[in-house]
C-alpha cells in the first residue's frame, strides 16, 4: 500500500485549523488512513487502496477538513467548456479509452511540480494497477495545438524525444533505452502498435504506457495551464482518476475546463464531477451499526466524510472510487461517528459450542504419546521435494509449488517421517534418547476429491532415536496406542525402501491399512547425516477415526 | 545446637571421612585411612565442602610412573649394568654382549656412551670392550636410577615428592627411551575450616542415624525411634525432562477454548483451495495485487494446476461483474474463469468462513463459528516473516448482529489473551464494510500493536453464499505475535525450529 508524505503546515493551511500533535495523530488514524509517523513538519501516512483520492495533500486535506468539521459537506467544483477536442482513433484497441481535461491559471512551485508528479505516479501504481489498467499524463497546455489525436502507430515508424532525452529516437527504442520503457514493457507484450497522443501540428505528446515527450510533456515553474489525459482499458476507472487529478489541481487554485472526446460512435465531454446518488436507507444503517441515528444526525455524519445529501439520497463525490453499495456509506458514517465511540456488547445469543470431533480425537491420541515421554514437534507442511523422495530412497508423486520464494520448501509433504527425520537432523547436538511425535496433514493427488483433486490426510508419526532404538520400541509405542483405542490390529510383513528389509510392517485393522512401523534404513539415516538408529511408526488418523466411528454405531 | 543440626545432615560417607582429615589431607591419604573407594571419598568431601566444613584446594601436578622399558628394567636391571656384567669376566665385542646379556643393539649405543662417561669401560683390539676398575666398582654400587625404578615399580609418584637424588635420576631417565611416563593430574588437598575443626573433635557416631527408609523397615516397624539423616534440601538435583505438547499447540488449545466457551462451533476445511473460494467468494477483485505470484503459493510443477468450480460460481461471477442481486455496482471488470480455477494454498482462514456460509442451513441461524489454522504466503523467511503461520477466524451470522457486537467479541477474546485494552481503527478489506483494524495495547512495550482485521461481511459476499442479506461479523487475527510474545521469542522462526533443548525447557502456557 502506498505511503505518502504530507507537509504539516500545508495541511494546516488547507484544513484551516491547527491541531495539537496528539489529536492530529489520533484523528489521522481514525479517519481510515494509517499513520506511520510524524517527523518535524513531515507526516507519513499509509493510504488504503480504496481511497486513491487521498494520495495528494489537497485530497487528504479535503477529507481531513470535513472529518474534523472545519469544511464539512460536498465540495463544489465548476467546470467551464474549453470547446477543444480529442479525437480517438479506433486503432487504439489495446487501450481503448481516454478521458481528458484542461486546468488553467495554476501557480507552480518546485514543490508543487514534484507533488503533482508523485500523485500521478502513485495513482498509476494503485488505481491504475501499475499502469496495467490505466496510466495518466499531465502536459503544459500552451505548447499543444488542438485538436489532439489519440492513435496507435507502428513504433518503428515514429520518432520523438522521450522525457529526459535530448534527441529523437525511434519509439520502438523506448522499450530498451528509456527506464520507464524497460519497467513497463511487460504490459505491452504482443502489441504491434502503441498508442500515442499527437497534436494538430503532428507533435508527439507521449507514448503509452511509457513516457511523455520531452518537448510537450514537461510541467515546470512557468507552466500556468495543463492538459491532462487518463487512458486505459476501463472507462469508469479512468474517469475517477481524472476526477482525482482535476479536483486536486482545482484545490491548488486552478480552473477546470472540459474537452470533447470524440469516439467513432459517440462523443463524451470530460471531466464530469457530478456526484452520484445512493439511496440512504436509515433503518438499514442503524441496524448494521447498532445505532439510532436520526436523518439529521446521519446527514451531519455524511457531511463529515465529504458527502452531500438531498431528498433521501447521499451525494457521492466524483473522486471517490470505492462506493459500490450502501454499505460503503455505512462505513463512512461509522468512521464519522467514531469507531472509538461504539459500545462493546456481547449479545446473549444461545448457540451451542462444538469442537471438531476429529480434532478432539487427534489430540487424545497425542496425549498418550506425551505420556510415553515423547515431545511434540511442529513442522511445516512444505518441505524440499528431494528430502521426501531421493533422501528416503522413494519415488512418490509429491505435489509441487509454482515458484516458491523459499526454494528449499518447494513441495507439499506426502508423508510425515521425512519431516521428523529432518527435525532429528537439526538436533544431533542435543541429549539422547530423542523421542518425538507430530500429527500433521499430508497431501496426495486423488481424482476422486472434488474441486481440487488433492486429498489431505492427517497422519500421526512417532519416532525414537538413541543407540538402542529398534523395531520393538516402535511397535511397543504403536501397541500402547492401539490398546488405548481398544482396536485389534495385526502387523503384516511388507517392503518399504525407506526401512531395513525384514524390519518393517504394515499395520492392518479391520481389513484396512492404517499404519506402518519399522526401523529406518541406514542409507536413509546416512543421507540425513544421522548417527544413531531410528525407529518410527506413521498412522493414518482419518482411517482410525472412521473405524472407531463405525464401531460406535 | 547448630552442630547438631549439621551433624544430622551428614551422610554416612561424610561421617567416615571427616575424622581422617586432621587438618590437611590428600585424597589418596583419605582413601587409605577410611578404606573407602575413591568415588566415595570424593563425593564425601564434595558434600562436606558444600556444607562449608572443608575447603578443597586443587593443584595440577605431574605424576610419574614407569613406561614399557622402565617396567622391564625394574625386573631385569638397567641395560648398562647388564652390559658391565657381560664383560666382567673378559672383554667382548658388541655382538657378543648382545648375545650374552640380551641387550638390544639400540641399548648398546646408549650404554657405551653412558659407561664411557663413567670411565667404566675401555676399547681393546678387535673392537672388544673391557671393564675398568671404576667399572668394577660401579657394578657393585646401587645407582640412584635403580632406586627410583624400584620405587616407581611399586607406585607412581608425584614429581614434587622426590628427593634431590631421585629428582636428578628422574631427569636422566626421562631423556631415555620409554622408561618414564609422565601424566598431568590434579591433586586435591582437603583442609578443615574453622567449623570443620570443631566438628572433627566431636565423635560422630553413625549408628542410630538412618540413611534410607526401606520396605524392610516398614514391614518390621523398625523405623520407630530412628533418626533419619537430614538432607540438604537446597541442593541442586539433576534435571529430568518428559514428554509434552509443543508450546504453540498449548497456546492454540487455549485459544480454541476461548471461542468454545463463547458458544462458537469449530469450522474445518482444506489447505488446498481454488482461487475461487479463497478470493472470489470474498469479493476480492481479480486484479487485486494480492493475487500476484509473490504473495500466493500456487500449486503445480511449472504451470499452475487448475481445479473445478462448484455450481455457485455463476452467482459469484454476476456479483463481481455487475453486482448481481446484491444492490451493488460490482467491480465492473471482465471475469476470467481460468483465473478462478487456479489451485493455491489458502492465504487466509477466512476462506473457511466463506465455505461455512455457503453450507449453512436456515435452522443453524443464529450461528457462531471459528477456526484456528495454518495459512500460507509466498514470502522469504526471516526473523519476522514465515511462509506458513496460524490465523484465527470467526464469524457471527445473526439477523441482529451489529458493529457493537463485533467490538464486544474481540474485546472479550483479547482480554482473555492478556490484552484488556483493545482499539478499533478504520481499515480496508475488499470483503468487509465497515472494515476494522484491531489493535491491542501492549502492557510492556506501552504501544498499540496491530493484531488483525475484522468487519461485517459485504452483502456482495453474504448474499450469493447464504441466499440473503444477514449481517455477518467476521475477523481474521494473527497469532504469531501473541504466541511468540508470551514465550519471549524474538525470532519468529523459533516457532517451527523444533530445537529439542528449547522444547524440553520451554515454559508452559499458563493463561487460564
Amino acid at each position: 500500500m502506498p505511503t505518502i508524505t504530507l507537509n504539516k503546515s500545508v495541511i494546516e493551511n488547507l484544513v484551516g485549523k491547527k491541531l495539537p500533535l496528539d489529536k492530529l495523530k489520533d484523528r489521522i488514524s481514525m479517519l481510515g488512513t494509517d499513520l506511520e509517523g510524524i517527523e518535524g513538519d513531515k507526516i507519513h501516512v499509509e493510504i488504503f487502496p480504496n481511497r486513491p483520492d487521498l494520495l495528494s495533500e489537497q485530497g487528504f486535506a479535503r477529507a481531513f477538513a470535513a472529518f474534523i468539521g472545519t469544511k464539512p459537506g460536498l465540495r463544489q467544483y465548476t467546470i467551464k467548456k474549453s470547446g477543444f477536442k480529442v479525437i480517438v482513433d479506433p486503432s487504439v484497441s489495446m487501450r481503448p479509452y481516454t478521458v481528458c481535461a484542461l486546468v488553467k491559471n495554476l501557480t507552480f512551485t518546485d514543490e508543487r511540480v514534484r507533488e503533482i508528479m508523485q500523485v500521478q505516479e502513485k495513482l498509476a501504481t494503485t488505481h491504475g494497477r501499475n499502469r496495467k489498467k490505466s496510466a495518466y499524463g499531465i502536459y503544459p497546455a500552451d505548447t499543444i495545438t488542438f485538436p489532439i489525436q489519440y492513435i496507435a502507430k507502428d513504433p518503428t515508424k515514429i520518432k520523438f524525444k522521450p522525457l529526459g532525452f535530448h534527441q529523437e529516437i525511434l519509439a520502438s527504442e523506448v522499450l530498451e533505452r528509456h527506464p520507464k520503457g524497460r519497467e513497463y514493457r511487460h504490459i505491452t507484450e504482443g502489441w504491434k502498435k502503441y498508442p500515442f497522443f499527437i497534436d494538430a501540428k503532428d507533435k508527439v505528446m507521449c507514448m503509452l504506457p511509457f513516457t511523455n515527450s520531452n518537448d510537450t510533456g514537461k510541467v515546470d515553474l512557468h507552466t500556468k495551464n495543463v492538459f491532462i489525459e487518463c487512458s486505459g482499458i476501463d472507462l469508469q476507472n479512468i474517469q475517477v482518476a481524472l476526477n482525482i487529478i482535476v479536483t486536486t489541481l482545482a484545490d491548488m487554485g486552478g480552473e477546470i475546463y472540459s474537452l470533447d472526446i470524440v469516439y467513432s460512435n459517440k462523443t463524451i465531454t470530460t471531466p464530469s464531477v457530478h456526484p452520484t446518488k445512493i439511496k440512504l436507507d436509515l433503518p438499514y444503517v442503524n441496524k448494521r451499526l447498532g445505532l439510532q441515528l436520526t436523518e439529521k444526525e446521519a446527514v451531519k455524519l455524511l457531511g463529515r466524510m465529504g458527502y452531500g445529501y438531498a431528498n433521501g439520497f447521499a451525494l457521492v463525490p466524483a473522486y471517490r472510487a470505492d462506493i459500490l453499495h450502501q454499505v460503503d456509506l455505512i462505513e463512512d458514517i461509522a468512521i464519522a461517528y467514531g469507531y472509538e465511540n461504539f459500545e462493546e456488547i456481547i449479545p446473549h445469543v444461545a448457540t451451542i459450542a462444538e469442537e471438531s470431533p476429529f480434532d478432539v480425537f487427534k489430540n487424545r491420541i497425542g496425549q498418550y504419546l506425551v505420556g510415553l515421554g515423547l515431545l511434540e514437534t511442529n513442522t511445516y507442511h512444505l518441505i524440499d521435494k528431494e528430502i521426501q523422495t531421493t533422501w528416503m530412497k522413494l519415488k512418490v508423486e509429491a505435489i509441487e509449488l509454482v515458484d516458491p520464494v523459499s526454494q528449499e520448501y518447494n513441495s507439499l509433504r506426502y508423508w510425515m517421517i521425512p519431516s521428523l527425520l529432518h527435525v532429528l537432523r537439526e538436533n544431533k547436538q542435543h541429549e539422547y534418547p530423542q523421542r518425538i511425535f507430530e500429527s500433521g496433514t499430508v497431501f496426495m493427488h486423488d481424482k476422486a476429491v472434488e474441486e481440487t483433486g488433492i486429498r489431505e490426510v492427517m497422519r500421526l508419526c512417532a519416532m525414537s532415536t538413541h543407540p538402542d532404538a529398534d523395531f520393538t520400541e516402535a511397535k511397543q509405542m504403536l501397541d500402547y496406542v492401539f490398546r488405548a483405542l481398544d482396536l485389534p490390529y495385526e502387523v503384516v510383513e511388507t517392503e518399504h525402501a525407506s526401512f531395513i528389509p525384514g524390519r518393517v510392517g504394515r499395520v492392518v485393522a479391520q481389513g484396512k491399512n492404517v499404519a506402518f512401523v519399522g526401523e529406518l534404513h541406514p542409507e536413509v539415516l546416512q543421507t540425513f547425516g544421522l548417527e544413531m538408529p531410528v525407529c518410527a511408526f506413521e498412522l493414518n488418523v482419518n482411517e482410525i477415526f472412521a473405524l472407531l466411528q463405525e464401531k460406535e454405531k | 545446637m547448630i552442630f547438631n543440626k549439621i551433624i544430622n545432615t551428614l551422610h554416612p560417607l561424610e561421617r567416615k571421612v571427616l575424622p581422617h582429615i586432621a587438618k590437611h589431607a590428600t585424597i589418596s591419604a583419605l582413601i587409605d585411612a577410611s578404606k573407602l573407594s575413591e568415588t566415595e571419598v570424593i563425593r564425601a568431601i564434595q558434600w562436606l565442602s558444600n556444607k562449608n566444613i572443608v575447603t578443597i584446594d586443587v593443584r595440577p601436578v605431574e605424576l610419574i610412573g614407569l613406561d614399557e622399558n622402565g617396567k622391564a628394567y625394574s625386573k631385569i636391571g638397567l641395560p648398562e649394568k647388564r652390559f658391565l656384567k657381560a664383560i666382567s669376566a673378559k672383554p667382548l665385542s658388541q655382538q657378543e654382549i648382545v648375545k650374552h646379556e640380551n641387550v638390544t643393539q639400540e641399548e648398546i649405543g646408549v650404554c657405551i656412551g653412558l659407561l664411557k662417561r663413567y670411565g667404566a669401560i675401555e676399547f681393546k683390539e678387535e673392537m672388544k670392550i673391557a671393564i675398568t676398575d671404576a667399572g668394577k666398582a660401579l657394578l657393585t654400587t646401587v645407582l640412584p636410577e635403580e632406586h627410583l625404578l624400584e620405587r616407581l615399580a611399586k607406585e607412581s609418584r608425584n614429581v614434587s615428592a622426590l628427593t634431590l637424588a631421585e629428582k636428578e635420576a628422574y631427569e636422566r631417565l626421562k631423556r631415555r627411551k620409554e622408561i618414564i611416563k609422565t601424566t598431568p593430574i590434579k591433586v586435591r588437598t582437603v583442609t578443615l575450616t574453622a567449623l570443620g575443626e570443631k566438628l572433627a573433635k566431636i565423635k560422630l557416631d553413625a549408628k542410630g542415624i538412618q540413611d534410607r527408609l526401606t520396605p524392610q523397615m516398614l514391614k518390621e516397624g523398625s523405623w520407630k525411634g530412628k533418626t533419619f539423616r537430614h538432607y540438604d534440601v537446597k541442593i541442586n538435583v539433576p534435571k529430568i525432562t518428559g514428554g509434552k505438547r509443543h508450546f504453540e499447540n498449548q497456546a492454540l488449545e487455549y485459544i480454541k477454548r476461548i471461542w468454545l466457551d463463547l458458544g462458537f462451533k469449530e469450522m474445518k476445511g482444506s489447505y488446498v483451495q481454488t482461487s475461487f473460494w479463497d478470493l472470489d467468494t470474498l469479493f476480492v477483485p481479480q486484479d487485486h495485487p494480492a493475487r500476484q505470484m509473490q504473495d500466493t503459493l500456487y500449486i503445480g510443477s511449472g504451470t499452475i494446476e487448475r481445479g473445478k468450480l462448484p455450481p455457485i460460481y455463476k452467482k459469484i461471477k454476476e456479483v463481481h461483474e455487475k453486482g448481481g442481486n446484491t444492490g451493488s455496482m460490482g467491480w465492473r471488470t471482465p471475469w476470467n474463469e481460468d483465473e478462478e480455477k487456479k489451485l493455491l494454498l489458502r492465504t487466509h482462514t477466512t476462506v473457511l468462513s466463506a465455505q461455512r456460509l455457503a453450507s449453512l442451513k436456515k435452522e443453524e441461524l443464529p450461528g457462531k463459528f471459528f477456526n484456528a489454522g495454518r495459512v500460507f504466503r509466498n514470502e522469504a523467511v526471516d526473523w519476522k516473516h514465515l511462509f506458513e503461520f496460524y490465523q484465527v477466524d470467526g464469524i457471527v451470522v445473526d439477523e441482529n448482529a451489529t458493529l457493537k457486537h463485533l467490538k464486544g467479541y474481540l474485546r472479550c477474546f483479547f482480554g482473555k489473551m492478556g490484552y484488556p485494552d483493545v482499539r478499533m481503527r478504520p481499515a480496508y478489506f475488499p470483503y468487509t464494510e465497515p472494515s476494522v483494524e484491531v489493535d491491542v495495547f501492549h502492557p510492556i512495550k506501552k504501544e498499540w500493536v496491530e493484531l488483525g482485521g475484522a468487519g461485517i461481511f459485504r452483502p456482495e459476499v453474504v448474499i450469493p453464499l447464504l441466499g440473503k442479506d444477514v449481517p455477518v461479523l467476521a475477523w481474521g487475527l494473527g497469532l504469531a505475535r501473541i504466541v511468540s510474545g508470551y514465550y519471549n521469542i524474538t525470532d519468529i522462526r523459533d516457532l517451527y525450529k523444533n530445537d529439542l533443548k528449547q522444547l524440553r525447557e520451554m515454559k508452559a502456557w499458563m493463561r487460564v
